[in-house]
């Protein structure tokens, strides 16, 4: 195991809320069993940390973002269940039938002209299961937990998604107690799209934030 | 379920589910509680494509455990799935590798410290002179 150099140099001129000093919450037997495992099979050459990750992220999208896709869905579409959802995400979505085991605070954080957020955390417990699955490898990755706090446009510059510089972005430090979803802005000429299609345009990606939700996905007929 | 309808996954390594007791699948693939579990699956199944030990080594391992743990009264419903499966796959590592239980729980203590010592937002990382 190496240990490098982490002082991140957090800049402020983006939204960032430093105000907790908080550790990390505890690993639980089971994960501290895992990681040690893990890590003591890496350093013996017996299995391979890369193909590892492969593995685990061939099952990431499939294990929840849909849930995620289909509560942002119904907000685009239903005005009340959006205004319940923004004051009350943890009830909101428990009423969808996605509960997390652990009984963590949800929070939705919009995104609209003027604001794009993104959420970042250095634990993979701290990520919104029920709505999104398994984190993606990419999420827990040093070069993403520190760029997404020091560079987030350069970030999203990385996944193809050039917002306009007078757009606000703002990072989320998602914790053991608190998770993240970003509710993504519906695309421009969706009015007639299902609920259902509407759905089927949400990416993981997007609740996270990392991306906007693009509409069409096919090329059709110009307007 | 079938190995066939696993082929959008990496399980098209056959690895043969079926042979193992109940485990918990959707219609295409194993379903995980949380990262934890989908890591030491994928520890179980990358350490049998190294041939550390055969498919139905593994199959017996697990159900042994799930057996033992059955006797000490663990009701068995679904939940406790992979705290089995972890420890068929601390056993069988144990018994295959050179590894020691002293190395495993020297290990999972440094990275308690360390998880307690990172602050928020720093990745948790052992120092070098901590194994």
């Amino acid at each position: 195991m190496s240990g490098h150099d982490h002082h991140h140099h957090h800049d402020h001129d983006h939204h960032h809320d430093h105000d907790h000093d908080h550790e990390h919450p505890r690993l639980s037997e089971l994960q501290l069993r895992v990681k040690a495992l893990e890590s003591l099979l890496v350093e013996k050459g017996l299995v391979d940390p890369a193909a590892l990750d492969v593995f685990v992220d061939t099952y990431e999208t499939k294990v929840g973002p849909r849930n995620g896709a289909a509560v942002v869905a119904k907000a685009w579409t239903d005005p009340a269940f959006k205004k319940q959802l923004l004051e009350d995400p943890s009830t909101t979505i428990k009423s969808f039938g996605f509960e997390g085991r652990q009984g963590e605070h949800m929070v939705v954080v919009e995104n609209t002209d003027t604001v794009h957020n993104l959420v970042v955390c250095t634990l993979c417990s701290c990520y919104p299961w029920p709505v999104l699955g398994l984190p993606p490898v990419w999420y827990k990755s040093a070069p993403y937990r520190s760029r997404a706090v020091n560079d987030p446009r350069g970030v999203l510059a990385d996944f193809g998604t050039a917002l306009p510089d007078d757009v606000e972005i703002r990072v989320w430090d998602s914790t053991a107690e608190m998770r993240y979803l970003v509710l993504p802005q519906r695309p421009a000429g969706t009015e007639d799209l299902s609920e259902e299609e509407l759905a089927d345009l949400v990416t993981r990606n997007s609740m996270i934030g990392v991306e906007t939700v693009q509409y069409p996905a096919r090329q059709e007929a110009a307007e | 379920m079938t190995t066939t309808a696993m082929t959008t996954t990496a399980m098209t390594a056959a690895v043969n589910l079926e042979s193992l007791p109940r485990i918990p699948v959707d219609h295409d693939g194993p379903v995980f509680r949380e990262p934890w579990e989908a890591q030491a699956f994928a520890i179980a199944v990358k350490l049998h494509e190294t041939g550390l030990y055969t498919w139905n080594e593994w199959a017996t391992a697990l159900s042994n455990e799930i057996k033992a743990a059955q006797e000490e009264g663990d009701p068995d419903l679904g939940d406790t799935y992979y705290q089995h499966w972890l420890r068929a796959l601390e056993g069988l590592v144990l018994a295959k590798t050179d590894l020691t239980v002293e190395q495993l729980l020297k290990r999972k203590n440094a990275w308690d410290r360390a998880a307690q010592r990172a602050p928020h937002g720093e990745p948790i990382l052992l120092p070098e002179d901590e194994e």
